[in-house]
């Protein structure tokens, strides 16, 4: 009951964005913006300034991420559908977690576009270090979208959800994308540190296994008015 | 769970300072069809939402047969039936995607496919959308969405209805389909309640009025002719 549930608040949620694109096209658009304003302003005669490849992907995933987070609830507010969704007879923590599995497809579409894009403009081996980037940017997209999520959702009725979400949000994330940053770093160095990257990646993994299962008490609670 | 009946008991409920309901008792029961009348704030949307378990009595205590909402959990939801003004459906969606959704999610002929198509067919006959089933709700006039909403609210056969403002936006022929079909729904068993302002639409419709202001219930007695006069003199305002 509980993954039907979330997978079916997944491909209505799916079959909202495909009528659309709405969400899609703006985090990408955003995302890619973000990278190439970045990449024109630190970028001198093809070299990029050490760690910036690293800072700027998650820089990048955070703000598109925060975008998506807010349009992705604005669809349940508009027709006050959450009401219905709270209402149906399905265990409440399965709406968050289907809400939760859409935030991490359309950040997985953004990651698709964002690493190639800046391996190319940074001149950063990401493609190469694939094996233990993807971990991290797993285990990293999780846990700040575990956490916007719920956020996201507790802000849905307040009239300043826009300027909330990012003031409750980043404090909250920020050792995600400290992790994130250094990981990564660490990756690209020359020769790889994969020690130290073992090392985030792990602070990463405790930050989610923490902040999903938070997320999945307080959500009832948070959401009853 | 079922239950025939759903008694509150001195509930409140406070939004801050504000005191939108202040130790209302009602007991609802099956059959009956209860006109919720009375001004703008007087707390007839805040019962519905305690009523549906979507808002939490800051008092009181209401009890659907002998369980509260707590105890009842998701077996009490799958219960009732709610069409708030905001109609909640996806614009974006189609009226049988909209349809589709909710009964899925409430488990509408989950084991049986072919009867779970039947069910939507049956649910877009009944709002007199079967040729607008492929358009997307955003196309559909206020009178549209509200038939498709009552169905939605309506899919699982609950034993609770709760309606606000139901008639909005509906034309005369409309209004007729959806007062049978509460007249239709009360005789099933289920206990349907109706916060209106159209005090004309409740008065030969509803069984039982209730009345209020302020948050408080002022009166909750059989319906009976005359309810303008009723409620005037009840209420006050014209």
């Amino acid at each position: 009951m509980f993954l039907r549930t979330a997978l079916l608040v997944l491909r209505k949620d799916f079959a909202i964005e495909i009528k659309s694109y709405e969400i899609l096209s703006t985090t990408l658009f955003f995302a890619v913006g973000c990278v190439l304003v970045f990449a024109f302003a630190l970028v001198k005669e093809g070299q990029a300034p050490p760690d910036s490849a690293a800072a700027i992907l998650w820089i990048a995933l955070l703000f598109s991420g925060t975008l998506a987070l807010g349009r992705t609830f604005e669809r349940e507010r508009y027709g006050e559908t959450i009401r219905a969704l709270l209402l149906a007879p399905a265990p409440r923590p399965a709406l968050y977690v289907g809400k939760l599995l859409g935030i991490l497809c359309l950040l997985g579409l953004t990651e698709v576009l964002l690493v190639p894009l800046i391996a190319l403009l940074f001149s950063a081996p990401l493609l190469e270090r694939l094996a233990l980037l993807l971990p991290l940017l797993v285990c990293g997209t999780i846990g700040f979208a575990a956490v916007g999520t719920l956020f996201a959702a507790m802000l849905m009725r307040a009239r300043t959800r826009d300027v909330m979400l990012p003031i409750l949000l980043y404090p909250i994330t920020i050792p995600v994308i400290i992790a994130g940053v250094r990981g990564t770093s660490a990756l690209l160095a020359t020769p790889p540190d994969q020690p130290t990257t073992i090392m985030w990646l792990t602070i990463l993994l405790c930050f989610d296994v923490v902040f999903v299962t938070l997320s999945l008490w307080t959500f009832e609670p948070l959401m009853t008015e | 769970m079922d239950f025939d009946s759903v008694r509150l008991t001195d509930v409140s409920r406070h939004f801050g300072r504000r005191r939108a309901l202040s130790k209302l008792s009602l007991t609802l029961n099956a059959g009956d069809i209860v006109g919720l009348l009375g001004p703008n704030g007087a707390g007839k949307s805040t019962l519905i939402g305690v009523l549906a378990t979507l808002v939490t009595a800051s008092g009181g205590d209401v009890r659907y047969g002998r369980r509260t909402a707590r105890e009842g959990g998701s077996e009490l939801r799958q219960r009732i039936g709610l069409l708030a003004h905001e109609l909640h459906l996806y614009a974006e969606l189609t009226a049988r995607q909209n349809l589709a959704f909710f009964a899925s999610l409430y488990g509408v002929e989950a084991d049986n496919p072919h009867r779970f198509e039947e069910a939507i067919d049956a649910a877009l006959e009944r709002a007199g959308l079967t040729d607008r089933a492929g358009d997307q709700v955003l196309s559909f006039s206020r009178g549209m969405r509200q038939r498709l909403g009552l169905e939605r609210a309506l899919l699982h056969h609950p034993r609770l209805v709760l309606l606000d403002e139901p008639f909005t936006g509906l034309d005369d022929r409309s209004v007729g389909t959806v007062s049978t079909r509460l007249r239709q729904l009360a005789a099933g068993g289920a206990i349907v309640l109706l916060a209106t302002h159209d005090l004309d639409l409740a008065d030969g419709l509803v069984t039982r009025v209730a009345l209020m202001r302020d948050g408080r219930l002022l009166s909750d007695e059989p319906a009976a002719t005359g309810l303008r006069a009723r409620y005037r003199s009840v209420v006050g305002g014209s």
